[in-house]
């Protein structure tokens, strides 16, 4: 009936669930060092890293639990969070030729501290729910959002375009992490649709960036809000 | 119900008591919905024109006849709603598809609702969009994309109201955000691409928290039902919805109202509406306000119902009445400082969307009914206004409030629209929002006291501030008009007679829908 069922399952893989609180550590330390990133590139290559630990994580589930369509879900992730969004994102960086941007940032330890305030809430909204959990990833909750808190502050944080648009890709990958590690996984014709979504965003998104770029010269949002008011 | 033609003394009926569902079409509505593959064609016919249309507009891009082809499909859609609604009535709620997608009273009305909103403005903007190619702000490509972004979005929509899959629904909402935002960046200026951006951002951070909570809500139901049951089937869960994690799903709701709601309008989540209405095309700020809106709303009632079950307290209903009613304050107070009418009609949006999560965070049947019916005159009202300003501002030029005035002697035609769109939205009798407005009014003095002046007030402060505005813009002496615009009378005088018929009179078979849907919403 699975069509993936035939893919390895080690129901007593040694380790698997400390092996899955690391592969969380590393997205909660990926999600703030892209909170501090000032360099467009080295964000959207953390990015890409983010998606590789979120995909590996989602692998070992997998491997441990035998929740064989997990497998399905981890390849989606490769594909789309680790190869293709990155590349695009890449491309459109190149094309738009703002490679080497360097952004001045708000003030990095006052948004640092706002964030650990952020992952201490997170942890607390997500307390009752590990409890209910029966999952073996069930500790990883309030890990997966934080990430998305912590995407979420970027997003305000940040006011070139790009940035913005990589923080809204990472807040994705904090809600399919939480997804695998509440429920195993949603059912795959709802990944597969979400996926979907995200990547017509991403395309639409391409589009607007040479838009903007076409109209204010900048890909900077505060730019574009002050043009439109004098107008 | 008696087809009584006084209005008050029907509605006055209404508040008295939660009226049985004696008619037997009532008992036939709420019944729980029955696999029909029969019918399976029928939901095909309210779902494919949009899809087929929306990709043939895109394939063949665009051509003299373009429009027609969006009025034919659109025309399609309607007529397989018509069909799918008398079925529904005929023969009770149905399920298709191995139960994906479903009708039930609350969504065959608001599907009929989205078709016919949908048609009149295909009506609409076939001359509307004409003009604006003959202005040079449009050319062919983004007429191309215009139709074939519209029919997407479309079907979009119909597809999150028809969906029991509360993953689908999700989904289908993110998949209209984003034809919209296409849509709303039409002109590509740079005030239009401002507001798309905003747009996008906003709603994709509020669509990404209802995200979390559809997470969260299957997370509890697979408890349940286990991973293969069908965890996230409204009518699963609604069927075992007093088993779910209360603390669990009070999470949730809170993750699903902030991020549909963003999509609603609700204040403080309100800042790309008014943005997106006045940037961009007027046709699409009529479905924006008439069909977007209802249908994310439509997401919160769903999810609402299941959490009332679960918690068997008022949480999730307290939580609507406080944004609905910020909503009202804000939409009312913000309408006197606007100087662009398309911004003032957006902010009249966010002012009626309040009212109406207002009276659904009340619940019961006698503020649900007038919910529900809010939701149908607030869609159809609200289009009308957004036709008539639509030419109205192709007439004059501009869209500041300012140089918009004499529209009567300019152009009787819209002028006349114009005022009377302005007076039903504004509650005034005998249209529909009176009588809605009327009903939400005695049931908050019955139930919630201390609201009641809040939304007098309000309503009193955004009766005055659009009265002032729409005056000075339909009197007065007639500024110098542009040649070349022949507006659609038909789509507002439809919308308008419709408003107006469901302030004197309600059909005796809407009713009964209304107070099915009402039933099912708790």
């Amino acid at each position: 009936m699975n069509p993936l069922a035939w893919l390895p399952t080690l129901p007593g893989l040694p380790f698997a669930g400390q092996l899955i609180n690391l592969c969380a550590a590393i997205m909660l330390l990926l999600a703030f060092a892209m909170l501090a990133q000032r360099r467009i590139v080295t964000l959207i290559n953390l990015f890409a890293l983010q998606g590789a630990v979120l995909c590996l994580s989602t692998a070992i589930v997998a491997l441990s639990t035998g929740q064989s369509h997990l497998w399905g879900s981890a390849l989606i992730t490769l594909l789309l969070k680790v190869i293709l969004l990155p590349w695009i994102l890449h491309r459109l960086v190149h094309k738009l030729s703002v490679k080497w941007d360097v952004e001045t940032l708000f003030n990095i330890p006052t948004t640092m501290l706002v964030g650990i305030g952020l992952v201490i809430i997170a942890f607390n909204v997500a307390q009752p729910i590990s409890e209910f959990a029966g999952t073996i990833t069930r500790a990883t909750i309030g890990i997966a959002l934080a990430c998305v808190m912590l995407a979420f502050l970027m997003m305000i944080t940040r006011s070139k375009a790009v940035p913005q648009v990589v923080g809204f890709m990472s807040m994705e990958n904090g809600l399919f992490f939480a997804a695998t590690s509440a429920t195993y996984g949603m059912p795959m014709v709802i990944e597969l649709g979400v996926a979907l979504d995200v990547l017509v965003g991403m395309v639409v998104f391409g589009v607007f960036f040479f838009q903007i770029r076409e109209k204010f010269d900048s890909l900077d949002i505060r730019h574009l809000e002050e043009k439109t008011k004098q107008e | 119900m008696n087809a009584s033609p006084d209005a008050i003394e029907t509605l006055a009926r209404q508040v008295g008591a939660a009226p049985p569902l004696d008619a037997q079409l009532g008992t036939q509505l709420s019944a729980l919905p029955v696999a029909d593959p029969a019918a399976l064609w029928l939901l095909a016919a309210v779902l494919l024109p949009s899809f087929v249309g929306g990709a043939l507009l895109g394939l063949i891009g665009h051509r003299r006849y373009a429009a027609e082809i969006n009025i034919a499909a659109s025309l399609a859609t309607l007529l397989g709603a018509g069909a799918l609604t008398l079925h529904v009535i005929n023969t009770g709620p149905a399920s298709f598809f191995g139960e994906q997608f479903f009708v039930d009273p609350l969504n065959v009305f608001l599907i009929a609702l989205t078709a016919f909103v949908g048609f009149t403005t295909s009506l609409f903007s076939r001359p509307y969009l004409r003009a604006e190619v003959a202005r040079g702000k449009l050319d062919g490509g983004r007429m191309r994309l215009y139709h074939s972004m519209f029919q997407l979005f479309m079907g979009a929509m119909l597809t999150a109201l028809s969906t029991n899959n509360l993953g689908i629904l999700w989904v289908s909402m993110e998949a209209a955000t984003l034809a919209t935002v296409l849509l709303v960046a039409l002109y590509r200026t740079p005030a239009s691409l401002e507001a798309a951006w905003k747009y996008f951002i906003l709603c994709g951070v509020g669509i990404a928290q209802a995200l979390f909570g559809v997470i969260l809500l299957y997370f509890a139901a697979e408890r349940v039902l286990g991973a293969e049951g069908g965890a996230l089937l409204w009518t699963h869960l609604n069927a075992i919805k007093s088993d779910l994690e209360p603390t669990v799903l009070s999470l949730a709701f809170i993750f699903l109202l902030v991020g549909y709601g963003t999509k609603c309008g609700f204040a403080p989540l309100h800042n790309w509406l008014p943005d997106a209405h006045a940037e961009g095309p007027t046709p699409v700020s009529a479905v924006l306000s008439g069909l977007l809106l209802n249908v994310a709303l439509y997401a919160v009632l769903r999810c609402k119902t299941l959490v009332d079950g679960a918690l068997e307290t008022h949480f999730a209903g307290n939580l609507m009445m406080g944004f609905g009613l910020f909503s009202v304050v804000v939409g009312a107070f913000s309408l006197a400082r606007q100087k662009d009418i398309k911004r003032l009609f957006g902010y009249s949006s966010i002012e009626h969307m309040g009212l109406i999560g207002f009276a659904f965070g009340m619940g019961g049947p006698a503020a649900s009914f007038a919910g529900l019916l809010h939701m149908t005159v607030h869609s159809l009202t609200k289009s009308a206004i957004f036709f008539a300003v639509g030419h109205a501002v192709q007439k004059v030029g501009s869209a500041a409030i300012d140089d918009i005035r004499g529209l009567l002697r300019a152009s009787p035609m819209i002028g006349w629209s114009l005022a009377l769109g302005a007076l039903a939205i504004l509650g005034m009798p005998p249209f529909g929002v009176f009588a809605s407005e009327f009903l939400i009014l005695t049931t908050a003095i019955q139930e919630h006291q201390w609201a009641v002046p809040i939304l007098l007030v309000s309503l009193g402060v955004a009766f005055a501030a659009g009265l002032g505005k729409v005056q000075g813009m339909v009197f007065g002496d007639a500024v110098p008009v542009l040649p070349g615009v022949r507006p659609a009378t038909l789509p507002v005088l439809l919308h308008l007679a419709l408003a107006l018929l469901l302030g004197l009179w309600i059909p005796p078979e809407l009713a009964d829908w209304y107070r099915a849907a009402a039933h099912l919403l708790g």
